[in-house]
């Protein structure tokens, strides 16, 4: 299973180095990873559906109870054959959508990325790793929004959403944390059979916060949902993908994950209600008021991402298996509309409703799966989107408390998606082609044939449910914790007043499409309330925030490296001599001092002679000169105390940092410009005191117990566990490893930092002139 | 700043002290040395050779880069330390060892690889660092 998650992150770095073979016709192929994919998913099924969890583990860091490790069971199956499913017709249309951009390679890399991550997600049951993955998604996300990195509405919607899903992400830690710390592990699984434990912990309220913010911001909840409408900045492929289909479902899995865990409270329940409802029915009567065609998809989507939470919310039997079908549904009809949209787009270059007419006249079979899909949006029989509605409304109906505004809420949003789901799927196809439009050509294939696929699965699901019902919907609400073995997925269930619902909500919601076109004049309208958008708020919140940022970047960091070293002795000199005078008193154990030798003396005056001539030399060079003597005279008092790695270690450095001095200093005017008398006297001081404080400081550490267990520990196991002698060593590439792989790794982005510095300021210097 | 007697050694010096930071990054497992002073050591090499013969002839002589040299160190460093997890279903970052100490080298393990990893990023980054203030200078 690691293999499978694996294989994305491979290919990724794989177009690294063979990006111009899959920029050209060999695109396509790319879609066999992902098609791999899901037949290997696909072959888990039979042992799914009997109820069996399949899981693999790997250790990571078994030290801090991080490990790798995967659980496949019925959400994460369904989730994966979403991922990989629709994946791969992604992939294979993204050939024909993005046909000889430049940067082919690059967007499959990213897309790849996404759905390694997406699945490492999906099938982790260890919090930890999946909020790294959870991380992943939304980097690749962002990677994928900025895809035309020349447009800037495009890198700002892309930071928008990297905000706003990496602050929930930083909530996800935090919760995974509390979480961790409740139960004593970080296993999903584990957590299972300690839900009483966590329900009656004082943390439980602060841990479903956090996990909520999470979710709400993945999942582009009110009132963090404005991330979505910025993210259609994306090639439609990825809107398709990412942002409608599964990254956006994430936060969805994530409540379906733990409600077993988490679930079940009044807290939990009544707050997905409401959070679900509001968004379901704020961002269903936005929809409304857009005439691009993907500002229509991405309200809709929202809209039906909190009617899932609400479902979520309501907690029974019949919402999860409400939810489930739903999920399926939504993914089908919405992945089709946007695939739809796109080939509009691509053909006639435009989205915007208004304009678009007649086109089934050219793109017959793009126009069958927008009808298709439209229908499923809708939920007229016999479209899986039926059975889905009726469920819903089942559930609804069903609900403990105010029941009729719940039912209100949710009709109200059905009618408003049935509404948006015919101006995408319908609209464009039925009425007068425009004469501008006259010229479009029919797309290709691959373009249309994705999108046909998922429309006609939408119907065929509806009309024999059992493919999907024992496959694929039971298992997912065994593992939200209900049996639902006895119920039957079924188009007909008599008359009854769900059917009722059913029927008012498609006559008004057709009637509504025939009445309210949608027109730039209710988008202007809507533009009017703009500035009370959480949008708004949270750009202006942002832009102050920045103009803070900058006052107090430039009070600090004020770009002389005087300052920056005066601020930090101060700071020290302060804060050492408080604790040290303020707590403890300093004591000095004068018998613990060794006695000085005259080799000692000989480097001490030395040293002493070398800092003079620094403080007074007129010349840079000498002072850069005397203070490598320094350096030097240092090293030698760490050979002569036996520390000999730290003396070469210190004796390399002091080399390179007098030759940087020196190749510096050698092309700065040769006039020196002394600092004042008044600034000299302070400095002085400053870096008397600094001296002062260490050294009693260092007295002070002789005079405390020392602690040798762990330096015992290391140098007793150096040999016996690492087979090395040298203990310095040994602690630096084994027994710390890992920090010595992230030191190397800062060491490496400092290097980076000063090489893109002064080339990128080469380059501008370059322009001027 | 070009003189020929340093310009003279430093060509024989170069490739003395390279052997010199290797001899030190492969006696750190019993000895004071290890990676980082073989780093440091192997780019005050080439910084020398720098100075004797200018930035363009060292430069010139190393052919790639030296920036290249911190990718290729990150990746033998963590892969050193994935190889227990990808083939012996062992924690990350455990040690592995060949059981036989090899002649000359001694006893070579994940830890070996990873120390190479960190010589290669030293020099790497050192490298680019006074390169990049050089040529900016």
């Amino acid at each position: 299973m690691l293999a499978a998650i694996l294989l994305g992150f491979l290919f990724a770095i794989l177009l690294v180095f063979t990006g111009k073979f899959f920029r050209g016709k060999l695109a396509v192929l790319s879609a066999i990873i992902p098609g791999a994919l899901f037949a290997y998913f696909a072959s888990f099924i039979p042992e799914i559906a009997s109820g069996e969890i399949i899981s693999r583990t790997y250790q990571w860091v078994p030290a801090f109870g991080v490990d790798l490790s995967f659980k496949l069971d019925g959400l994460s199956l369904l989730f994966s054959l979403m991922i990989t499913g629709i994946g791969f017709l992604v992939f294979a249309y993204t050939a024909s959508y993005l046909k000889g951009h430049k940067y082919l390679d690059r967007f499959y890399g990213y897309l790849s990325l996404f759905m390694a991550a997406m699945l490492g997600l999906v099938l982790s049951d260890n919090i930890i790793s999946l909020f790294v993955f959870w991380e992943l998604t939304s980097i690749s996300s962002f990677f994928l929004i900025g895809f035309n990195n020349s447009n800037p509405a495009s890198r700002k919607s892309a930071l928008t959403a990297l905000g706003i899903t990496g602050f929930g992400g930083f909530f996800l830690l935090a919760g995974a944390l509390l979480l961790g710390n409740i139960t004593g592990t970080f296993t999903i699984s584990e957590m299972l059979g300690m839900k009483e434990a966590i329900a009656g912990s004082e943390y439980y309220i602060l841990a479903v916060l956090f996990i909520f913010v999470a979710a709400f911001t993945k999942s582009a909840q009110f009132p963090f949902h404005f991330w979505l409408p910025g993210a259609m900045k994306a090639p439609t492929p990825v809107s398709t993908y990412l942002h409608s289909a599964t990254m956006v479902k994430a936060g969805i899995y994530l409540l379906m994950r733990f409600t077993p865990i988490l679930g079940d409270q009044e807290f939990w329940n009544t707050s997905l209600i409401i959070v679900g409802g509001i968004t379901m029915v704020y961002s269903a009567i936005h929809a409304l008021f857009r005439t691009d065609l993907k500002g229509v998809l991405a309200y809709s989507t929202i809209s039906a991402l909190g009617i899932l939470v609400f479902l979520i919310g309501l907690g029974t039997k019949g919402a999860f298996l409400a939810a489930a079908v739903f999920i399926i549904v939504h993914a089908l009809y919405k992945a089709t509309l946007f695939l739809v949209t796109g080939i509009i787009d691509h053909q006639t270059g435009t989205r915007d409703v208004t304009r678009l007419g007649g086109l089934r006249k050219i793109m017959m079979p793009v126009a069958i799966a927008g009808i298709l899909a439209a229908i499923s949006s809708a939920g007229i029989p016999p479209s899986i989107g039926f059975l889905g509605k009726e469920l819903t409304y089942e559930a609804s109906a069903h609900a403990e408390t105010f029941t009729v505004i719940i039912v209100i809420a949710i009709v109200l949003t059905k009618i408003l998606l049935l509404w948006a789901g015919f101006v995408a799927g319908i609209k464009p196809f039925v009425g007068k082609l425009p004469e501008a439009h006259k010229d479009v050509k029919a797309p290709g294939f691959l373009m249309w044939g994705p999108a046909i696929i998922l429309a006609v699965l939408g119907i065929l699901f509806g009309i024999f449910p059992k493919l999907i019902e024992s496959a694929l919907v039971k298992p997912v609400v065994l593992a939200l914790g209900a049996d639902a073995s006895d119920y039957h997925l079924a188009l007909w269930h008599g008359f009854n007043t769900v059917l009722l619902l059913s029927g008012i909500t498609i006559a008004v919601g057709i009637l509504l499409y025939f009445f309210v076109k949608p027109s730039i004049k209710l988008e202007n309208r809507i533009g009017k309330l703009e500035f009370i958008s959480p949008k708004s708020i949270l750009e202006k919140g942002t832009h102050y925030f920045g103009v803070f940022s900058a006052f107090w970047t430039n009070v600090f960091q004020n770009g002389y490296l005087r300052n920056y070293v005066t601020t930090i002795v101060l700071f020290l000199v302060v804060l050492v001599s408080y604790i040290l005078f303020g707590t403890a008193g300093v004591t000095i154990d004068y018998s613990k001092l060794s006695q000085v030798t005259a080799y000692e003396l000989v480097v001490a005056i030395i040293l002493i002679a070398g800092v003079f001539y620094t403080v007074f030399t007129k010349s840079r060079l000498a002072a850069v000169a005397a203070m490598g003597v320094v350096g030097l005279a240092i090293c030698l008092i760490f050979v002569f105390y036996s520390a000999p790695d730290l003396a070469m270690t210190q004796f390399s450095i002091d080399t390179l940092t007098v030759i940087l001095f020196v190749l510096v200093l050698y092309r700065l005017p040769k006039y020196l410009s002394l600092s004042d008398y008044k600034m000299r006297i302070r400095d002085g001081i400053l870096s008397v005191s600094l001296g002062a404080i260490i050294c009693l400081l260092a007295l002070q550490v002789l005079a405390e117990p020392t602690n040798s267990e762990i330096s015992d520990f290391y140098a007793e196991n150096a040999y016996k566990m690492a087979h090395g002698k040298n203990v310095v060593n040994v602690i630096l590439v084994d027994f710390r490893g890992a920090d010595t792989l992230i030191e190397i790794s800062v060491l490496a982005i400092a290097a980076i930092g000063v090489f893109g510095l002064l080339k990128l300021r080469l380059k501008s210097t370059d322009r001027s002139q | 700043m070009r003189t020929l007697i340093l310009k003279t050694a430093s060509n024989y010096l170069l490739p003395v002290l390279l052997v010199f930071s290797i001899f030190i990054l492969l006696r750190g497992h019993y000895l004071p040395g290890g990676g980082f002073v073989g780093g440091l050591i192997a780019a005050i090499a080439f910084v020398l050779h720098a100075f004797a013969n200018g930035l363009d002839n060292t430069k010139g002589l190393l052919r790639f880069h030296p920036g290249f040299l911190m990718p290729v160190g990150l990746g033998l460093a963590f892969f050193s330390g994935l190889t227990p997890v990808l083939f012996f279903d062992d924690p990350f970052m455990t040690g592995l060892w060949f059981p036989e100490p090899f002649p000359v080298i001694g006893s070579v393990g994940s830890a070996l690889f990873f120390d190479i990893g960190v010589y290669l990023v030293v020099i790497g980054v050192t490298l680019t660092i006074i390169f990049t203030i050089s040529e900016s200078a």
